[in-house]
């Protein structure tokens, strides 16, 4: 009984997650969009607390939730210009271009998928028990180095912006 | 040790789990609704108790007379404010985007409500006792600026507009030193399980060992939830009423219920995570958190009716320049903290 409950859930998020995916690309109005993409990116943390993966699922939530809030301004701030909210997302129009780049990018993913064995890997939970847990563990252990290396990136980043915002001093 | 009357809601979920005999699906399905309907009652209660208080405090504090006409010393003006309320048209200005604007509210209330499943009322009385706790807080409260920014944007109106980017600077400014100053209970317990954090108050509670982070977390928590002296994104004297100007009736009423579950929210977290959540002699666990709750409820207001309102560029200077150095401080300060007590202590943690 539990399995067909958390079968009709997973397909409820699943078409959710679809169908506003398709909504962010073929809506006229970019803050519509921009909230589709909100709704898209729930689904999909839906669909990571359905594969127990809980930790992941609030990261996509912390993550990207706010960061849609911060594309709907950007969205109201650079192209309501005319004033027309119902036609600023005007790059919807380009299918073809559009085709060819997301055939190109299923092709490349379904490859990975499909030459990656096994299909599943099952990590070994049994270091701390939580998912949490256990992703702290491996992020200073094991991949230590590309942790830090991501953490100077985002250094270098927020370094870059503190300068783009204030400006260098000239008069020396 | 059983404490007086501490196991009465306990004795309740018992009973009703009882009634399914062998069944325990049918019995956690029975639970889980029984649970969902609990937090709403308690989150309405809570919030008529709250609107009523707040009136009260802020004409005590004014020097004012407050609501005294309905029931006793004015305790039933917010019945009658309710009704007034739900009687109004369901007014919806022209040119609005009609679906943003229509579920902005509804969202803003949803999203409020589906946190207060992980917080501990009592002693085992965790709604869904998940291993991600605090962190489920912080990522489900990070969404509560889209429905804002979402009924600023389709109001259709510049006053809202700009309440609603407003919103977005402060909020997401404020959640830094928010999620930072949660850090340090987390790394002491090692774990953000609510119930685990509670557990772990038994001999001190955790304003006494994080004191910088309480602090923090208050202030934050204010800003976050959009109250005096950070209410800069409905500010009356600036720009009407901010996001929500276009809206009346029933759906002001949810936004209006919606900011008082935030309050009771943010008060909830702080008892849980630095006063000792349900810990405390003699009183039952329910109520010594119903107590910690109102106290925190009571200091908020406090601050609300006798500081000013920030300016918004002081307001960023003091998220940015002040309350996140103090937070990544504290961090900083429990690490070390918790390897001397490591090296004084062998054995313990780790």
């Amino acid at each position: 009984m539990g399995d067909i409950a958390s079968g009709l859930i997973f397909l409820v998020f699943a078409l959710l997650t679809v169908f506003s995916a398709y909504l962010v690309v073929s809506s006229k109005n970019i803050v519509h969009s921009a909230l589709f993409l909100a709704l898209t990116f729930v689904g999909v943390a839906a669909l990571y607390v359905l594969m127990n993966a809980d930790f992941l699922a609030a990261v996509q939530l912390l993550v990207y939730g706010g960061a849609v809030a911060i594309m709907i301004v950007f969205g109201v701030m650079l192209t309501l210009r005319s004033g027309n909210a119902q036609n600023s997302n005007l790059d919807s129009r380009n299918a073809l271009a559009g085709a060819i780049v997301s055939l190109l990018t299923f092709a490349t993913l379904g490859l990975v998928v499909f030459t990656t064995e096994p299909w599943r890997k099952t990590v070994d939970l049994s270091a701390t028990g939580t998912t949490t847990g256990d992703i702290s563990w491996l992020m200073l252990t094991k991949y230590v180095v590309p942790f830090e290396v991501a953490a100077v990136l985002l250094l270098v980043a927020m370094v870059g912006a503190i300068i783009l915002a204030k400006g260098v001093n000239d008069s020396k | 040790m059983p404490q007086f009357g501490s196991d009465i809601f306990l004795l309740i979920a018992n009973w009703i789990r009882g009634l399914f005999g062998a069944n325990t699906y049918a019995a956690d399905v029975v639970m889980d609704i029984v649970k969902f309907i609990m937090i709403y009652v308690v989150l309405v209660l809570a919030v008529m108790v709250f609107v009523m208080l707040e009136r009260k405090v802020c004409a005590w504090m004014q020097l004012r007379v407050g609501p005294n006409r309905l029931g006793p010393r004015g305790w039933g003006q917010i019945i009658g404010d309710m009704i007034k309320l739900m009687g109004k048209e369901d007014f919806r200005p022209d040119n609005v985007d009609k679906w943003p604007w229509a579920l902005a509210p509804m969202f803003f209330l949803g999203i409020t409500i589906m946190v207060f499943a992980v917080l501990p009322f009592g002693r085992g009385m965790v709604p869904v006792d998940l291993d991600l706790g605090i962190f489920y807080i912080l990522a489900i409260s990070a969404l509560s600026v889209l429905p804002v920014v979402t009924a600023g944007w389709a109001s259709n109106n510049k006053y809202s507009l700009l309440g609603g980017m407003r919103s977005v600077a402060q909020m997401i400014s404020y959640e830094i030193p928010l999620v930072f100053s949660l850090l340090g209970v987390v790394m002491i317990t090692q774990t953000f399980k609510t119930s685990a954090i509670v557990e772990a108050q038994q001999h001190v509670w955790f304003v006494l060992l994080q004191p910088i982070g309480f602090v923090v977390y208050v202030i934050a928590a204010m800003a976050e939830i959009n109250r005096a002296p950070f209410d800069l994104i409905e500010a009356e004297s600036e720009f009407g009423c901010g996001y929500f100007t276009e809206y009346s009736g029933l759906r002001f009423g949810l936004f209006y219920l919606a900011e008082y579950a935030n309050l009771f929210l943010i008060s909830a977290v702080a008892a849980t995570v630095f006063l000792g959540g349900w810990q405390g002699p003699f009183l039952p666990g329910w109520l010594w958190f119903a107590i910690k709750v109102l106290f925190m409820v009571f200091l908020i207001m406090w601050f609300r009716w006798t500081f000013p309102r920030f300016r918004v560029d002081q307001l960023m200077h003091f998220g940015w320049k002040v309350l996140l150095p103090l937070s990544l401080a504290n961090i900083v300060l429990t690490g070390v903290g918790i390897y001397v007590y490591q090296l004084i202590f062998p054995g313990i943690g780790g």
